[in-house]
């Protein structure tokens, strides 16, 4: 989808009544493993939004494009239609007047004010009366009156994270990023602050974005993940969409995927739903779902070693579509499961058997067997060379 | 002891680490957030009392207020009389010759503020002009001090420029160093090191204020992450 760069009057109105935070941003992305170009476009909605992604992958330098903090090379970034930058139109809102919340990795309280005094910061432009309710309101919804006159080194970490938070959210920005706040809690005082976090989130609907590299937090807060690898969107949708059918190998090695081959679509059945890919690794072909892919495109397909099926005969009448022959080349057990390596005509797979398969089917090194492999227990991804 | 050097002395030292607190703030505002490629060569320039022999700057200084440069004539068209061998003479000498001993202080301490307090003033919505006043100010109190005390105590002990510029008329440009080498050249040692007694107290005690003040560190006061970023970042923006 391409934006327009310039809206026109009416749609820049219908805009205004939805508060969603629109980026297409490039950037030049210096990395120890060399530079690679930022290159996203996403829109997101009020309500929380993951951003997913190994450390450099460019969620801080996304958060800090927003934020005003550095610039993008080209691109727009707009809340609810209002412009906050725009390259073509050379518009470069200031950090200081874009009203967007950020509480920031290592939090960066300010050390010389107190708790109170940190969360009034930013509500100069108030009358003093309205200050102080403000800032009286908070601190009682986060639990921390108690830190009122309290500097930020006198306060331990979990209080210093609600601190930042309600400084950041007393002052009712237009859009919150938080970059990995939390990652430095216990799991009992992360959950708390995540539910005040989600009690704010029901009273004032603005554009959550929310960074982490941590798998848990995705499926405990987000509406939607969009998740970043080297500087470009490889998967968004809902959590447990884009987490538990991964289309990128990040996301593959994190849920856990034993077999991951390099592979080209070699025909597509649509009518069947299906689509046929040639591993690279060796002469097998695979049925898998059908995916929006041209034949002769490359991917990879991902499959967990506990979903597959060994035969030591020809299997008949089988539901799975794929059954590939082959030979055990070694048995590794671990702890209460058989890890069998099986090469299929050069490619390798590893089948996870019970003990108790293992002696019934009586398997060794150099037994002839079948592998079966369902068309869904193929999940496919993309690789960085393909995207 | 004749009291009047040290009294000038001491009202000289004042008026100038006084002003250069109030010139040395935005001069090292600009020198540490200021991204002008050739930065290096104004902060070379402010560097140069440092290493410059006194009576170098003395001379440039006096060429500089005579009555044939244009600051000279304007000076002598306003009130009089030239500015070398006065008092306000010796004020402007002085304000060079101590200039570096207050703004790197300053700068040091201004760019020892993390970039993340500055950042996160931003995004609350404070302009760079507030978050200065209420973020780098408070917590650069300890690189303040210790510039207008270093100031102070370097202009307490000047020699070269003030003989340059002021010359030696008592109760108008004879200050304590000066004094004090009059009675050696006179062969009063007793006098000279009274009045040199006097100097040193007075320096150590100044330093001793410094230090003592400055000896608990600031908690935010910690070096910039910008770098660790791995972007360029202006955490004025």
């Amino acid at each position: 989808m391409e934006v327009k760069t310039t809206p026109a009057a009416p749609l820049a109105q219908s805009q205004a009544a939805s508060p969603d935070l629109e980026v297409r941003i490039r950037k030049k992305f210096p990395h120890v493993d060399g530079s690679f170009d930022l290159n996203v476009h996403f829109r997101v909605a009020a309500g929380f939004s993951i951003l997913f992604g190994a450390s450099g992958a460019g969620k801080t330098t996304i958060l800090d494009c927003i934020a005003g903090f550095t610039d993008p090379d080209d691109g727009r970034i707009s809340v609810a239609g209002d412009d906050l930058y725009d390259s073509s139109q050379k518009c470069n809102i200031p950090a200081w007047q874009r009203r967007i919340g950020y509480v920031m990795q290592d939090l960066a309280l300010f050390p010389h004010l107190t708790a109170e005094q940190n969360i009034v910061y930013g509500l100069h432009s108030l009358s003093s009366a309205e200050r102080t309710r403000r800032a009286r309101e908070i601190l009682s919804a986060f639990r921390i009156e108690h830190l009122r006159n309290r500097r930020p080194a006198q306060v331990s970490g979990g209080e210093r994270q609600r601190v930042a938070l309600a400084r950041t959210l007393v002052t009712e920005p237009r859009v919150l990023l938080l970059d990995e706040p939390l990652a430095a809690l216990d799991r009992p005082t992360k959950s708390h602050i995540l539910d005040d976090l989600r009690d704010w989130n029901r009273s004032h609907r603005v554009p959550i974005l929310y960074v982490t590299h941590v798998g848990d937090e995705v499926f405990a807060l987000g509406d939607q993940v969009i998740i970043l690898n080297r500087g470009k969107i490889v998967a968004q949708g809902l959590p447990h969409e884009v987490m538990r059918a991964p289309r990128i190998e990040t996301v593959a090695q994190l849920t856990g995927f034993e077999n991951i081959f390099d592979a080209r679509v070699t025909a597509l059945n649509e009518t069947r739903g299906t689509m046929t890919c040639r591993l690279d690794s060796g002469a097998v072909e695979l049925e898998t779902p059908l995916v929006h892919a041209e034949p002769g495109s490359r991917l990879r397909v991902g499959i967990h070693s506990g979903d597959l099926l060994l035969a030591t005969e020809a299997p008949q009448g089988l539901s799975a579509r794929n059954v590939l022959p082959g030979v055990i080349r070694g048995l590794d057990r671990r702890d209460v499961i058989v890890s069998a390596t099986v090469d299929c005509g050069g490619a390798e797979f590893q089948v996870h058997l019970t003990l108790a398969a293992r002696d019934a089917l009586q398997l060794a090194p150099g037994k002839k067997v079948w592998v079966v492999v369902k068309t869904h227990s193929c999940h496919l991804m993309r690789g960085d060379d393909v995207l | 002891m004749n009291w009047q050097p040290l009294w000038l002395t001491l009202r000289l030292a004042a008026i100038v680490s006084g002003t250069l607190l109030v010139l040395g703030i935005p001069i090292a505002y600009w020198l540490t957030y200021a991204r002008w490629r050739w930065k290096f060569l104004v902060e070379a320039v402010v560097a140069l009392p440092i290493v410059l022999p006194p009576t170098v700057l003395g001379f440039y200084v006096l060429v500089a207020l005579g009555s044939r440069s244009p600051l000279g004539r304007w000076w002598e068209s306003l009130t009089g009389h030239t500015l070398a061998f006065t008092f306000e003479g010796l004020v402007i000498g002085s304000l060079l010759y101590s200039l570096p001993f207050a703004v790197q202080p300053f700068a040091a301490s201004f760019s020892m503020v993390d970039s993340e307090l500055l950042r996160a003033s931003a995004s609350l919505g404070r302009s760079p002009a507030q978050t200065f006043w209420r973020v780098v100010l408070p917590l650069s109190k300890a690189g303040l001090l210790t510039g207008f005390a270093l100031s102070f105590a370097h202009t307490l002990g000047e020699f070269g420029v003030v003989l340059m510029v002021g010359g030696n008329i008592p109760g108008i440009t004879r200050t304590i160093s000066i004094d004090i080498y009059d009675r050696v050249q006179a062969g009063d040692y007793a006098a000279a090191n009274q009045t040199s007694i006097v100097l040193l107290v007075i320096s150590f005690v100044v330093l001793s204020l410094v230090y003592g003040l400055n000896r608990r560190p600031l908690e935010g006061s910690r070096p910039s992450r910008a770098a660790a970023r791995g972007v360029g970042v202006d955490p004025w923006k």
